[in-house]
This record gives C-alpha cells, sequence and structure tokens, in this order.
C-alpha cells in the first residue's frame, strides 16, 4: 500500500456513497409517484434497526452473502466472471446436507463431523465450478454461459436428489421434502446476541476466516501475486511467466470450494436439513457485492451487512402498505450506478494525474496563463 | 473494470474457406435429421416424437425463446454483450400484464416492448456512455427488474378482478389461424404411422395448424432482422461496429449511435419476447420467464449469431420443452436421439480430423445410448436440463466453429483507437 491521502481516501469513497445517494434518490421517486412517503418508509426501515433481532438477523444474512461475495471476487480478481456460485452452493449445501445428516456420521465426534460436512461442500464447490474451468481452459468456452447452463443443470439435479425415493425424507407436519435432519453433534450452535430472540450464526467466524484467508491470499503469496497479475495484464502475466491456464483453473476451483461454503451457516447454524424452501439466488447477490465492496475483504464485509440490513428491515414495510421489493429496486440500482460511478471517478482522477504531470513537467498551462 | 474476460484457451479460428454453401445443403440436413428421428420414432415407438400435437407445443414454447436469441444477436451483433436479456423479458411480461387485461393482448404486447426497450435503453446508457461492463451491467438489470415488477405487481394486480399480489388479471389472446384444408389432410397422413411420411405430415400440421398470429410476427421478425443486418447499408454499419467499431469510425460511422440503436433494438425484442410469454399463458405471473433469456442467449451462441441458427437453436429448446410435457415415453427417446447426434457429430469431427473431440463426442454418444438401452424412463427432474446440457455440449464440441463478433465485450470509446 502507497501513502494514504486524503483525496484518494475522498475519491475512493465517492464512488459507493454517491451510488447510494442515487439509490435513494431514485427509490424515493419511485416511493412518491405511487403514493408512499418516502421518508416515513425510511423512517419505519431505521426504527426497525433498533431492534436487537433486526441486528441479529441482519449479520446472519451478512455471514451468507459475505461468503458468496469473497466466491466471486476471487474471480473477479482475474476477470473471470463465476455466473455459477449460484448452482455451485445449493448443490454443495444440498449434498452436504444429506451427508451431515447421514445415519453414519452419528457416531463420529462433532468437531470431525462439522470438518467433514464442510470438506464436503468445498469439495462438491469445487467440482462444480471446475467443470467450467476445464471446458475454458481446453475448449475456450465461455465460463459466462458455462456457468449459466451449470446453474440449470444443478437446480434439475437438485430437483431429481431431493426426492423421497433418493436423499428426501418428507419434513414432519408439512408437505414441504428435504434431506434427513441433522442431530445435534452435527449442527453448529449459535453465538446469544441480547436481546434477541434468534441467535448468530456460529459460522460467522468461517466467515471472518475465509476472509483473512482471503486477504492473506490475494497480498501474501505468490499464486494472489500471479491472479492479481492476469487480472491486470494478461499478455504481462504470461510473459512474466505465468501460466494462464493453470491459474484460470486454480482461481475457478478455489472459486468453487468458497462458493460450496455459502449455504452452510444457515445449514449447520438454523435449518439443520436442506429443504425445497432452501434460500436460492444467493450467489447473485454476492455478485453485486463483490462489486460494491470492490472486491476488498473489508469492504465486501460493510456491503454485505448494508444488503442484510436492507433485507431484513424491509420486513417491516408490507405491515404498512408498502411491497418490500422497493427494496430489490434499491439493490439493483446500487449495483449498477456504482459500477458507473466507479468509472467516473476513475476517469475523473486519469484527468487529475494528467493535470498534476503536466504541472510538474510544466507543459500544459493553468487558465490564467491561457488568459494572460 | 472493463474487460471481456481473459483470452486463454481460445484458440483463432482459421477462417474457413467460405464457398457459400446452397441452401439445398442444409435442406438436405433438415431431410436427414428428420429420417433419424421417425426412425427413432418407429424404433421405439414413442408415436410423441412427432405428432402435429408435439410441434405446435415446441412451435408455441420456441418463440419466447427465439426472440430472446434474436434480441441477442442484435446487440452482440454490435459487439455489446447482453446478459440482460432476462430482465428485460421480465418487463415484458409485465407490461403485457398491465395493459393487456384492461386493453386487450395487442396494446399489451405494444407496452411490452416498449418497456423491454427502456431495459435495453438503461443497457445502452451504462454500457456504452459510461463503458461499464457488459457482463455487470446485464446482471443488475436483471437483477432490478423482478424486483421492480414485483412491486408494481403488488400495488396494480392485487385489487385488480382476478390478479393477485403476484400475478395479473387475466389476458385475452390474439386469434389463431390455419391454413385452410391442410389442416384434415395432413391429419388423416399422420394417423397412417407411416414411416417418414407420417412424420413429415405432423411436422407439418404441427406447424400450420391453429398458429398464433404472434408466432407470426415472430417469423415476420427474423425474415425483417435477417434483411436489415445483411442486405441493408445500415446492418453493415451496426455490424462493423461489433467487428472494429475504430475502423468504422475511421470511416464516418457514428458507432455510439448503432450501438444505442442495437442494443435498444434488443431490449425491444426481449420485452417482445417476455409479453409473447405472458399473453400465451393468458396472464403476467412472477417468475414467468424462468431462465428463457438465458436459454435465448444460448440458442444464439448454439446458432452462430445468425438469425437462421438462432431459430434453429430455439426450436431445439422448444422440442426439449415440449417434451417434458409429452409424456416419459417420448422423453425416454430423446435419449436415443441425443445419442444418435453425438455419434454424428463425431464423424464430422473425425473427417474434419479432431481426434480428440470425436473420441469425446463418441464417449459421451454411446454412453446416452447405452442409458436408452438400460432404462425405462428418465427422470422428469433430469429432463429439464436438457437444453442445457445439450447447449454445454454444443459448446464444448464445436467451439472452434462459432464465429464470434470480434470486438464483443469490449469498451469502445470514439478517438481512442490506436
Amino acid at each position: 500500500m502507497g501513502r494514504i491521502s486524503l483525496r484518494s481516501v475522498g475519491l475512493g469513497l465517492a464512488a459507493p456513497v454517491g451510488a447510494l445517494v442515487f439509490a435513494l434518490l431514485v427509490c424515493g421517486v419511485i416511493l412518491s409517484i405511487t403514493g408512499h412517503p418516502p421518508f416515513s418508509v425510511a423512517e419505519d426501515m431505521i426504527g426497525s434497526l433498533e431492534r436487537p433481532r433486526t441486528i441479529a438477523n441482519s449479520l446472519n444474512s451478512a455471514t451468507t452473502y459475505y461468503l458468496s461475495a469473497v466466491a466471486v471476487a476471487i474471480g473477479f480478481k482475474m476477470r473471470l466472471f463465476n455466473i455459477g456460485v449460484d448452482g455451485q452452493y445449493r448443490l454443495a449445501a444440498m449434498l452436504a446436507a444429506a451427508l451431515a445428516g447421514a445415519s453414519f456420521m452419528e457416531s463420529l465426534p462433532s468437531v470431525v463431523r462439522i470438518l467433514l460436512t464442510i470438506l464436503a461442500a468445498m469439495l462438491v464447490g469445487a467440482v462444480w465450478s471446475g467443470i467450467a474451468g476445464f471446458l475454458k481452459v481446453t475448449r475456450g468456452v465461455s465460463e459466462v454461459i458455462s456457468t449459466i447452463m451449470l446453474n440449470a443443470i444443478a437446480t434439475a439435479l437438485v430437483a431429481f436428489l431431493l426426492n423421497p425415493d433418493r436423499l428426501a425424507v418428507t419434513v414432519a407436519g408439512s408437505n414441504n421434502i428435504g434431506t434427513a435432519p441433522i442431530t445435534e453433534g452435527g449442527q453448529v450452535p449459535g453465538i446469544p446476541y441480547s436481546g434477541s430472540s434468534s441467535d448468530v450464526y456460529g459460522l460467522v467466524a468461517l466467515a471472518a476466516v475465509v476472509g483473512v484467508a482471503y486477504w492473506f491470499m490475494l497480498n501474501r503469496t505468490r499464486f494472489g501475486f500471479d491472479l492479481k497479475a492476469t487480472g491486470e495484464s494478461e499478455s504481462a502475466a504470461v510473459a512474466s511467466g505465468v501460466n494462464v491456464k493453470k491459474m484460470v483453473l486454480a482461481s475457478m476451483l478455489l472459486s468453487g470450494a468458497v462458493a460450496g461454503l455459502v449455504g452452510l451457516p444457515q445449514l449447520l447454524g438454523d435449518s439443520h436439513s436442506y429443504a425445497l424452501d432452501f434460500p436460492a439466488g444467493l450467489g447473485f447477490t454476492g455478485i453485486a457485492i463483490a462489486l460494491l465492496g470492490r472486491n476488498h475483504p473489508i469492504g465486501m464485509a460493510f456491503a454485505a451487512f448494508l444488503w442484510g440490513a436492507l433485507d431484513q428491515t424491509s420486513n417491516v414495510l408490507d405491515l404498512s402498505g408498502v411491497p418490500k421489493e422497493i427494496v430489490v429496486i434499491m439493490q439493483g440500482v446500487i449495483v449498477l450506478s456504482v459500477v458507473i460511478a466507479y468509472e467516473l471517478v476513475r476517469r475523473y482522477k486519469l484527468r487529475l494525474e494528467q493535470r498534476d504531470v503536466g504541472r510538474a513537467l510544466g507543459t500544459t498551462k493553468t487558465p490564467e496563463e491561457v488568459q494572460g | 473494470m472493463t474487460a471481456s474476460g481473459l483470452a486463454v484457451g481460445v484458440q483463432d479460428t482459421v477462417a474457413p474457406s467460405r464457398r457459400r454453401r446452397s441452401p439445398m445443403i442444409y435442406f438436405a440436413l433438415a431431410v436427414a435429421a428428420l429420417v433419424v428421428v421417425s426412425l427413432v420414432r418407429v424404433l421405439t415407438g414413442a408415436g410423441n416424437l412427432t405428432s402435429s400435437g408435439t410441434v405446435a407445443a415446441a412451435l408455441t414454447a420456441a418463440v419466447p425463446i427465439a426472440l430472446a436469441g434474436l434480441a441477442g444477436l442484435w446487440s452482440e451483433r454490435a459487439g455489446v454483450i447482453n446478459i440482460g436479456l432476462e430482465g428485460m423479458m421480465v418487463l415484458g411480461t409485465f407490461g403485457a400484464g398491465l395493459f393487456g387485461y384492461q386493453y386487450g393482448p395487442w396494446v399489451g404486447i405494444v407496452a411490452g416492448v416498449a418497456l423491454g426497450a427502456v431495459g435495453g435503453l438503461i443497457h445502452a446508457v451504462a454500457t456504452v456512455t459510461f463503458g461499464v461492463d457488459h457482463i455487470i451491467s446485464g446482471v443488475a438489470i436483471t437483477l432490478a427488474a423482478p424486483g421492480l415488477t414485483l412491486f408494481l405487481a403488488k400495488l396494480y394486480f392485487t385489487d385488480a378482478p382476478g390478479g393477485g399480489q403476484k400475478q395479473s388479471p387475466p389476458i385475452e389472446d390474439v386469434p389463431h389461424v390455419s391454413i385452410p384444408g391442410l389442416s384434415t389432410l395432413l391429419g388423416d397422413i399422420e394417423q397412417l404411422q407411416w414411416f417418414f411420411v407420417s412424420d413429415l405430415a405432423g411436422l407439418l400440421r404441427g406447424l400450420t395448424t391453429d398458429v398464433s398470429l404472434l408466432t407470426v410476427v415472430a417469423l415476420v421478425l427474423f425474415v425483417a432482422t435477417a434483411y436489415a443486418l445483411w442486405r441493408t447499408a445500415f446492418g453493415l454499419r451496426l455490424r462493423s461496429c461489433g467487428e472494429a467499431p475504430f475502423a468504422a469510425e475511421s470511416l464516418g460511422v457514428n458507432v455510439y449511435k448503432y450501438k444505442y440503436a442495437a442494443i435498444t433494438m434488443s431490449g425491444a425484442l426481449a420485452g417482445l419476447g417476455g409479453a409473447i410469454l405472458a399473453v400465451a399463458s393468458s396472464q403476467f405471473r412472477d417468475g414467468q420467464t424462468g431462465g428463457r433469456g438465458y436459454i435465448g442467449l444460448a440458442s444464439m451462441i448454439f446458432g452462430n449469431w445468425r438469425p437462421g441458427g438462432v431459430a434453429a437453436g430455439a426450436g431445439l429448446f422448444g422440442y426439449t420443452d415440449a417434451m417434458q410435457l409429452r409424456g416419459e415415453g417420448a422423453v425416454h427417446a430423446l435419449l436415443l436421439l441425443l445419442g444418435i447426434a453425438l455419434l454424428v457429430l463425431a464423424v464430422v469431427q473425425l473427417r474434419g480430423k479432431r481426434y480428440a473431440v470425436a473420441s469425446v463426442a463418441t464417449v459421451i454418444g454411446v454412453l446416452f445410448i447405452v442409458w436408452f438401452a438400460l432404462s425405462d424412463q428418465v427422470p422428469p427432474e433430469l429432463v429439464s436440463a436438457a437444453p442445457y446440457v445439450v447447449t454445454l455440449l454444443v459448446l464444448s464440441l464445436a467451439a472452434q466453429r462459432l464465429r464470434v463478433p470480434k470486438w464483443i465485450g469490449r469498451t469502445y470509446r470514439r478517438g481512442e483507437g490506436g
């Protein structure tokens, strides 16, 4: 890291803050047009944030989102678009749930059980993303298209396996079906949050570990350096001896392994079974958060919490007759406007630098000089 | 982050010696395909493979996919990846739902097209004016569109008669047309169950009987697109923006303008696809598009960025879609069909001396045939994966023959050419 000047910090924050303000404005306008006073909506949402339960749930959502974002970010760092995080985590969570709920696991010590579950999930995720990586390096198939296809295939595969004839059992007292429930030894206990009826997932620690490992990998290992170098300039990386094919495969596998973890905090901390109502679409949320947090381990943590808080506070809106999808609109606007804002800031910075260089070399004239 | 992804693994295709193939070749291919299909029908006794009902259902299923593919084609020919097709289709379904139930289906269609075009315009502003990465902008649109439509649906449909929080009141369908006289004649031939002749009759009957006017509109749009993009100066300029924008710029083409036109058109077509989907199923429902935008994108790649290919790809996807509704026997026969298709592909690759690809295709093809021989039915859940598996297979076995627009996915800014 170089020196930190006031200007660079200001410019760094300008984009996300600007995008947030813009998204608030857009949503405010939509709310006003549809006849809902925007300020009272905002007041309701902020009000609900004062309840400890909302905070605990936001933290839980953020844990999941953060893992998903890191999985996406590993690819982004070398310009790989792993759109397939969605399919990877669903397949991984489903198979890991089946393993953790299997009866032969009962006899194992709790720690071993949990570790096995985590490893299984990572392995499944890595295999599923590995297909896309393999096709990319051997056949040049765009990972964007192949992962979209693999998402759909994963959906079919999960539907196929989640059948009472195969891996699923009927959930007692409902017509929902899911994998066999994980007994207590395989669960990860929650962390009580004072004043809240719901605990914070125990696996929030896992997200923290993944975040630190991601930071370490990027900034302290040769692999991370090669990863970033390839992302900055493929031809320069090749010239300096990086085997890009190997890097693509490795980073796809790594991204998939992290993607495999996405479903686990909820699986081991709350639902204890992969049923039909297991959350879907978290992979796309991860893309949004990775963009908002600029693939930075801490930036993404803030973004993940923002997303979680938006989701959780929107639950009060239905009570006051405002469709809570206003939050989804806001999230979409944030993603689009934040990338536009980053681009504008980048162009502005370039101009500033050009001006600075010009001034230092004395080759460009200031407006006063031109006039005088 | 303005990137077009890594170039690793992508081999520059040696431009195949383009002697223009005569249309007869394609005709012969189609006949050969039908012979194989009818052979499979006779062998497996799955009469549904070529019945007019299946063909008609396939046509209905194919139209929204085909329009999404055509939408992708417009955008990508101008050099902009449009992964937001899904979101633009969602906007189209909503437009058709909101206006269709109040003012009739045609107004609904127009509204769907308009809303889709707005989605396209947003994509154009982000990618062309601001140079945002195409994938990111597309993902954002696909993220926001369902939220927006569900928000509005809750506001406008909840209290409407016959509507609900997640669905619109019913929309009338547009008129359907048949070619008079042909239907009964072909129907009689179809009943005879003759090899090939009855299959052909079933195919033709499905394509000429009780066809929605919207399908006709889609057909006209395909012909119009082929003409506009390949036979007019406008089309040449538009495609040049997707191949070599700086060369186009040096010849005085306003690249921004053409890209804007192409992406807006893309959004409008995707909106039309969504609107047709809503009208054909008589209402707007949340989540109605079900990934058809992505399948459209796949059919465009499958079709090698050409209108005829897109139509063929969409037809294939529509066919597997229809198969799912047509009972397990037909689906089971599909396995054999897929196996044979892969073996044919292997022979073609062998003639091109691509031994590795040929052997992989052979192995997978044999596996499908073995699966067919050893089983009585395919689990219905797996059938929905068929179009995606086929796309993956096509991409990985035939990727080298695909000809992608040269400037696809890259940012263009006026005056920055080297």
